[in-house]
């Protein structure tokens, strides 16, 4: 008892350990701050990284612990992102729009300064006013309460008429997805007010930091959602390792008798639901300022399920599973779909990574369920085991 | 009687599946501290009474009071009724393996419930104390720190039991204790159920005679969905549609 919170509590100095080792590492390889040997762009692929392993415990909490497999958290994830990209978008525009007229013979009356903002930004999609949705894109902090706002009622909602049906297993699966693919079907089109399937764009200049380079805010994306995912991780396991965590496991292997126990299971189900709804919204408010640009098809349905097999592969119920399912299946994704990895001719065929990295992919979903069905973290606890019996 | 006021009241329940008739127009009382045994043949309504009473099913009829005032339990959800103080035991048993024998039995513990309170919760002396009692009174003092699916099958119906207790309840359900359990194992069944119902209602529910007669308490006979005859175990077995109808066969 004392002795398995002791093992708990250690892993955690381990996991905060290497994180931060991580981030200085990073930090003091960059072009921003460091020798230059790192570049600016994989700095972001770094930071996303992070960003990924948060949802992905998010997915964890939800699924590995709780039992609850959704297949829609990435919807929360986009959202969060749309959020933040609304004030980053709008306030840019608003400055370079304020900048333009600066030299106009009138000030700007503010139904000139509105409608040229709307223009800049609604243009793509044939409008000029700005949408109700947009109300408060003007405020950095209303936007930011919209970041957890948002995507946190969102889960409520939807958590509360689903579990309140009793809606389990695969149906409420198949119901996370229909959530997610509404929802992108939804932002897809023109009058979504979101600027349909171009969704939003140039998220990385951030306003008021125009003289700042990429370098530079690279490292403080890398910085900020390396904290974010500690902080995460952090809470994460204080839920989990209590009493709370207690409930919600029983509730994974058997709700029914949580129930006769006298916890409402419906209730829990839907704290832990909106929870990781706002954990994966604050993801990936971080994320989309790394990546730049946001549009309907990051919440189609198989992104979702991506989350799953990540977090399947790095082994689900235990924390540091899934976000080292997360960042060795995104790292390993991105390198192969970059073009780095050298074709392999096999002289009737020759195979091109970027198309075939996902049947690879699949070929070692297929190879982690069959030989080690606890995941990656199931390997490497059994070798930990091992060592100590 | 007049010592031991009524806890439940079930009367004139019907509940039909398809067309079936699980239970029909069912009516029996339980007092504050008794043992009750009920006995009767496969698909007598024994397992649909236990899900009607804790909220599992709703019957098309009928009503269920319990407790002073009485509480209509048929307008409640299961997990309110487990904290107005009925506890039920499943035929098999159903702990929660991957946890120790010690947090299944923090898990039961007379607490507040909702969401917030439990993830705040700390285990206080008091309550480390409490269960550590618990596991003594169900014989588990030296698996406390185990994982339950590590437990025998009678160690799990005791867990069980010993959560049951934990969640201090005013009325005890328990579907077939005894089954798989070795003789040994059955006699000290018996002594808990019987300790426990110095202070409580527990009705059994329970196939094997030899064990009803130790248990030495009210039998209720159930019938096609109602109440066939009821009284102290000899009364019953020499009632004459009692033994035409399960005794005889």
């Amino acid at each position: 008892m004392q002795n398995t919170f002791l093992i708990r509590r250690q892993s955690v100095l381990v996991f905060i350990g290497l994180l931060a080792l991580f981030t200085i590492g990073a930090t003091l390889l960059s072009e921003g701050l460091g020798i230059g040997l790192v570049s600016t762009s994989f700095v972001k692929t770094l930071g996303k990284t992070l960003c990924l392993c948060l949802v992905a415990l998010a997915m964890d909490l939800v699924w590995g612990y709780c039992g609850i497999l959704s297949l829609g958290h990435f919807a929360f994830f986009g959202l969060g992102g749309y959020m933040i990209g609304m004030w980053l978008m709008y306030a840019r525009t608003e400055q370079i729009v304020i900048n333009s007229l600066a030299n106009a013979s009138l000030p700007p009356t503010p139904d000139e300064l509105s409608d040229a903002i709307g223009t800049q930004i609604f243009g793509v999609v044939g409008g000029s006013d700005i949408p109700a949705v947009w109300t408060f894109a003007h405020s950095l902090p209303l936007q930011l309460a919209l970041v957890v706002l948002v995507p946190g009622i969102l889960a409520l909602v939807f958590g509360w008429l689903a579990f309140r049906s009793r809606v389990t297993g695969v149906y409420l699966s198949i119901l996370t997805q229909a959530m997610t693919l509404a929802l992108a079907l939804y932002l897809f089109q023109n009058d979504s007010g979101l600027r349909g399937n171009n969704g939003l764009s140039g998220l990385q200049n951030i306003p008021g930091a125009a003289a700042v380079s990429q370098d530079l805010i690279s490292i403080w994306f890398l910085w900020a959602s390396a904290f974010a995912l500690g902080l995460g991780y952090l809470f994460a396991v204080w839920l989990v390792s209590g009493k709370f965590g207690s409930v919600i496991r029983a509730i994974r292997d058997d709700e029914t008798r949580v129930r006769y126990l006298g916890y409402s299971v419906e209730a829990y189900k839907l704290v832990v639901f909106v929870i990781t709804a706002v954990i994966a919204a604050i993801a990936g408010a971080l994320y989309y300022p790394q990546a730049g640009i946001i549009n309907p098809a990051e919440i189609a349905p198989i992104a979702s399920i991506y989350l799953a097999v990540w977090v399947a592969i790095g082994g689900r119920g235990r924390l540091y599973g899934a976000v080292v399912g997360a960042a060795s299946v995104s790292l390993i994704s991105s390198w192969f779909t970059s073009g780095q990895v050298p074709d392999l001719p096999l002289g009737f065929y020759t195979v091109k990574w970027v198309d075939w990295w996902l049947v690879l992919l699949g070929f070692g979903f297929v190879l982690v369920t069959l030989y080690a069905p606890q995941g990656l973290g199931g390997l490497f606890d059994r070798l930990v085991r091992r060592q100590n019996p | 009687m007049s010592k031991n006021p009524m806890l439940l009241e079930v009367s004139g329940v019907s509940v039909t599946f398809d067309g079936f008739r699980a239970i029909n127009n069912l009516s029996f009382q339980i007092a504050s501290a008794e043992l009750r045994a009920v006995i009767g043949p496969n698909g007598a309504g024994k397992t649909t009474m236990m899900d009607i009473i804790t909220g599992k099913t709703r019957p098309d009829t009928g009503k269920i009071t319990y407790g002073r005032p009485g509480k209509n339990l048929l307008k409640m959800s299961e997990s309110a009724i487990a904290r107005i103080g009925i506890g039920r035991k499943f035929q098999r048993p159903t702990v929660f393996e991957n946890q120790s024998v010690f947090d299944n039995l923090v898990m039961a513990l007379k607490k507040n419930r909702s969401p917030l309170d439990v993830a705040f919760y700390r285990r206080s002396q008091e309550d480390i104390k409490k269960v550590e009692d618990l596991a003594a009174e169900i014989g588990l003092t030296e698996q406390l720190h185990r994982m339950s699916g590590e437990l025998s099958h009678g160690q799990k119906q005791w867990l069980e039991i010993g959560m049951l207790l934990a969640q201090d309840p005013k009325l005890l359900l328990v579907d077939e204790p005894a089954a798989g359990m070795t003789p040994e194992e059955r006699e000290k069944t018996t002594d808990i159920l019987r300790k426990a119902a110095k202070t409580r209602a527990v009705v059994v529910v329970e196939h094997d005679m030899e064990f009803v007669r130790r248990l030495n308490c009210r039998v209720t006979v159930l019938h096609e969905g109602s109440v066939l005859a009821e009284g102290s175990i000899d009364h019953v077995t020499k009632d004459q549609s009692v033994i035409d109808v399960y005794l005889g066969r």
